[in-house]
This record gives structure tokens, sequence and C-alpha cells, in this order.
């Protein structure tokens, strides 16, 4: 080959690694622009809201003077809509799961089925908090209450959990369930006993992420009409007679903690907004924390798997 | 299963218990029942949502013709003068999710592109994860973070800019939605089979020309879904816009003025305390199913472009 041929090759060859080179780079700095992103959002309401948070602003209610506001009555309501929202989704998540991936007959309405749940997750948040205010405060008169605010959150999360427990379920091998069958387990034994303790982990790591996304959704809370200032709690769901439980708190009204947030964002005076911020750090650390442990579970559980 | 029962070692062989139990067999066919109800439940919840979003509606559309909604340039509802057109709803609908997806899809292409071609394996271990978790941030916090770090911080490059503008909440939402664009469009890369790269290297080619030239189009129909569920969640959102971008509805193709969306006029209304019945009640129903069919449109695109372009390996 002549020399000038091989030079030329030689820097097509060149470029194109140089090519390769700059979008090695390029492909870097956007990891870093989410990164700093995220830094960013995290050290502003870092530094906004960290004074604002002491004892006093989990046992305070919510109060036209920001510097004695607190949000009591936004964690005591977030933790009891999502006690609703997992009761209702857990269990029928996963049972429609199992449904689909172990009896399901491949029929038309199997696939129905299957194409409905892809399409629910694309269906944005506000519409499920319509279906909501139709349905559950006005229709089946639950009113604007903790029972509305849950369901309405557990029909949005059910999709996360239906894939999760599906995806777990698959992942056990043939094996299992022929050895259980062979020893004369009906198809409900062997689900219950083998497949569902074995896929537990798995499951749970999609009910953890779909909580997660419950507890800072808003938009549908909103359109149920929770009220923003609450300064009272619900009644308690332990009473000191018989029959000690009381469930009076589903239907009381409620407050949210990103819906105190909302309330505090939008408000002109400056010292709302580092309520805001505050609210706002309590709330990243609990989701963020939710979702670090759905992703150590899934790892831990990806280095543990020997069949 | 009825096992065969001889007379004769009919104790020792089949004891009672291993044979027909009707209780048994009831038993399984109740819970086979309950597990398809549960299933069922997802196909009620469609079929739910769009029964209450025509009726609602269909009593809206009594009160105002379609027409009028339609065409009509402005949307004061709840004015004595009252104007029902969609269209600035619209309008600022579109021009933040155009601003969002500006951000998002390049943004969002070339880090699956880099996380599933170029990163070396620890990158990838620490990214994703890291990733999943900027997914699972709330996004009234997204909004928070636009209204009181994004827009001052433009407010210094574009000194005219106001306070509430649709191009700071749509950046916000890009990067917002940056994570669920990845890792949708990374996975659909990875799963094109490592042969094809194989024979593209074989060919000389770079690791660049590869992913462009084989493993992207390869992925198409997987991409184009990772573009489509990012359409529908820009479409979709409601608190960045909500608290970033105003909420005075406004006809305006503009990203530097303040907008209403369709979401976001939803959640002023719910704020407020509109009897139920009401038209004002009802307009949040017709503003949804308009939502509805955006995103319902914006599928059925993503569904036709798949399986157009779908490649079996």
């Amino acid at each position: 080959m002549k020399d000038k041929d091989l030079s030329e090759i030689r820097s097509i060859i060149a470029r194109h690694k140089l090519w390769d080179f700059i979008f090695m780079i390029l492909g870097v700095f956007v990891l870093m622009i989410a990164v700093l992103t995220f830094m960013a959002l995290f050290s502003h309401m870092l530094i906004d809201g960290m004074p604002r948070l002491s004892l006093d602003f989990f046992t305070s209610f919510p109060s036209r003077r920001p510097g004695s506001a607190g949000i009591l009555s936004a964690w005591v309501g977030t933790t009891l809509v999502m006690l609703v929202t997992a009761a209702a989704a857990v269990p029928m998540g996963i049972g429609a799961g199992i449904y689909l991936e172990e009896y399901a007959p491949k029929n038309i309405i199997t696939e129905i089925i299957e194409i409905n749940v892809t399409n629910l997750a694309g269906v944005p948040s506000i519409i499920y908090g319509l279906l909501a205010l139709s349905l559950f405060v006005h229709q089946l008169g639950f009113g604007q209450s903790i029972l509305s605010a849950g369901l309405a959150l557990a029909l949005l999360i059910l999709p996360v959990v239906i894939v999760a427990t599906r995806e777990a379920i698959r992942a056990i091998p043939v094996v299992i369930r022929e050895g259980a069958y062979a020893l004369g387990a009906t198809k409900w034994q062997t689900v219950w006993d083998h497949l569902l303790p074995y896929s537990a982990a798995g499951i749970l790591t999609g009910v953890i992420i779909g909580l997660a996304r419950a507890i800072g959704e808003t938009a549908p809370i909103i359109t149920i009409g929770a009220l923003t200032f609450i300064a009272f709690l619900p009644p308690s769901p332990i009473k000191p007679d018989f029959p000690f439980i009381s469930f009076e708190w589903l239907m009381a009204p409620f407050t949210v903690m990103p819906i105190q947030m909302f309330n505090w964002v939008s408000r002109p005076e400056e010292a709302f907004q580092i309520n805001a911020a505050a609210a706002g750090l309590v709330l990243v650390v609990m989701t963020l924390t939710m979702n670090a442990l759905a992703i150590y579970l899934r790892y831990r559980m990806r280095k543990n798997l020997k069949w | 299963m009825r096992l065969p029962v001889t007379a004769q070692s009919d104790e020792i062989t089949h004891p009672k218990r291993l044979g027909y139990s009707y209780r048994r067999h009831l038993g399984e066919r109740f819970i086979e029942t309950l597990l398809f109800l549960m299933a069922f439940v997802s196909v009620a919840i469609t079929i739910a949502i769009v029964a209450m979003l025509v009726k609602e509606s269909f009593v809206f559309f009594e009160h105002v013709p379609l027409w009028e909604f339609l065409t009509d340039t402005q949307w004061t509802p709840l004015f004595d003068d009252a104007h029902y057109g969609i269209l600035p709803l619209i309008s600022g609908t579109l021009v933040s999710s155009a601003v969002a997806l500006l951000v998002a899809i390049p943004l969002g292409t070339i880090t699956a592109i880099y996380l599933s071609e170029f990163a070396p394996f620890a990158a990838r271990e620490v990214a994703k994860p890291f990733l999943e978790l900027l997914g699972g941030v709330p996004t009234v916090v997204y909004g928070y973070f636009a209204l009181l770090f994004v827009t001052p911080l433009l407010q210094k490059i574009f000194p005219e800019l106001p306070g509430f503008s649709l191009l700071s909440a749509g950046l916000v939402m890009g990067i917002m939605i940056i994570p669920y664009v990845s890792s949708m469009a990374e996975d659909s890369m990875r799963a094109v089979p490592m042969h094809l790269r194989e024979g593209s290297y074989a060919m000389g080619a770079t690791r660049f020309q590869t992913a462009l030239r084989v493993v992207m189009p390869g992925a198409f129909s997987g991409i184009a879904a990772a573009y489509i569920l990012g359409i529908s969640r820009a479409v979709g959102e409601t608190m960045v816009v909500a608290i970033a971008a105003g909420m005075q509805p406004n006809l305006t193709w503009n990203p530097m003025e303040p907008a209403a969306t369709i979401t976001a006029y939803i959640v002023q209304v719910s704020l407020g305390d509109l009897p139920h019945g009401s038209i004002g009640y009802q307009t949040i129903f017709a503003a949804g199913l308009t939502l509805l069919l955006l995103t319902l449109t914006f599928n059925i695109i993503g569904h036709v472009l798949r399986k157009r372009y779908r490649e079996v390996y």
C-alpha cells in the first residue's frame, strides 16, 4: 500500500476515534448535569430549610405566623393516607399479578387486561384525582376524606405493584412449580407456599417504590379537595373503651406533606418559603430513603439469587 | 383428578385425603375467581375514568357548544363574562411540554447511549441507581426548585423574564423527565443482541458509529416508546407548572411568558371551593377529558411507530 493511502486511512481512523472520545466526554458531561441539578436542588433546600428543622416544626400545626408553623397535621395525614393506600393497593396488585402470571388463560380478556395495565401507567396522575373526585367523593359519598385520598393513590400505584409482582414471580424457575405439583399440591398451595415467599423481596421492592411515589404525589389529592389549612388531628384510631379500634379517622378531613409544602410555596412572604424548604427537605429525605431501600433490596436480591 | 381406587387396597395405598375433594376444588375455584376480579379492577378503572369524564363533560357541553370550546381564544369560566375556549390552556400545555422535551429527549438519549455503550461497568452501577433516585423526587419539590432557584437564575441571563414563566417550568420538567427517557431507552438498547455489535466492530466501526448506526436503529421501537412516555409525562405534569408557570390562562407560543396549562387550571379550580354540579365544577372534567385525549393521541402515534419499526431478534 502506498504511503499516501496509509496516512489517509490513519487520519480517518484518528478522526473517528476523536469522535468516539468527544461523545464519551459528552456523555459524562450530561450525567454531570443531572448530578449537579440534584446537588443544587438539595443544597438550596438544605441551606434554606435546615434552620427551621427542629422538634417544634414536627409537633406544631400550620399557623398564620411562619415562625411558629409546623407540619404536625401534614405528616400525620400522610401516614394515615399511606396506610389506606397500602391496604388497598398491595393485596389487589399482588392478586392481579399472580392471576396474570399463574392463572390467566391465553385469551382476549387476558390480553385486554395486560394492555390495560400498561396504559394505566401512562395516564396523568391528575386524571386519577378527577376520577376520585367524581366517584369516591360524590357518588360513593366518602367526602373529602383520608379514605378517598388513600383510594385515589392506591389506583395510581396499582400498575407499579402489578408489574413488580409479575416480574418477581416470572423470575422463579418452572422447576419449583413442577416440584410442588409433583408432590400433589394444588395451584393455590403452590402459589401460597412457594411462589409468594420466594418472590416476596421483589414484590416488596415494587411496593416500596410505589408508596414512595404516592407520598410525593400532590395533584390527585388537591383535586379531591384536600384542605390546605388543617389545625387539628383526625380522631385517634385507638379508643379507651370496647372495641378499642375506631375507623372514624377514615372519614376525617386531612392535609398531607406535599400539599402543605405547595401551600407554603405559593405564598408571597419569604418566611413561608423557608418553611416550604424545610417541608420539602423532610419530603425528599422520606422518598429518597424509601427509594434507596428499594434499590438496596434489589441489589441484595440479585447478589443472593441462586436457584 | 380422581385417583384410581381399587377395592382390596383402599385404606393402605390411597388414604381418603388423597382422593377427590369437593371442598378443596371449590376453594381453588373461589380463589381463582377472586384473583381474576382483582386483575379486572384495572380494566374497571379505565372504564370508570372514561365513563366519568364523558358523563361530566356531557353536562358541560350541553351548556357550552363544542365549537365555542374549540375556537374561543379566552378561558375565563369563573368570571362574570365567562368564555370557554380551551385554546389558551392547550397552548400553555404544548409550550411547556415542548421546552421540557427539548431538554429531556437529547439529554436522555445521550445518557442512554453513554450508559449502554460507553460507560464502564462501575460507572453504570453508580449512575443507574442515581438516576432512579432523581426520578423519585416528588414533583412539588421540583416546582419549588423551578420557582425559587431556576427562575432567579434565568432572570440573571434574561432580565425581562417574569417571575412565572413557561420556560423555567419546562426546563425543570425536562430534567425531571430525563431518568424516565434514559432508563427506558437504555433497556431497549441493551436488548439489542451482542453479535450485531460484534459484527459492526469487526468491520472496523468505532463505538460511536456502532451506537449510532447499529444499536439505535435496532432499538428504535423501544426508544420511540421512551420518547412517548416522556411526552405523556410532560403533558400530564401538574405541580411544576402550577407552581412555576403561573395560573393565568394566556394564549401564547412564547415560553418567556407566564401561562396556565390544562393541569394547572384543574389545580387552581380544585383549590377554590366550587359547589358540586356547578358549571365551574364541570369545566375541570372537560379540561381533564381534553388532557386524556391529548395523551391518548401521543400514545397511539407511539404505538403505530413501534408496530412499524419493531425488530424481532
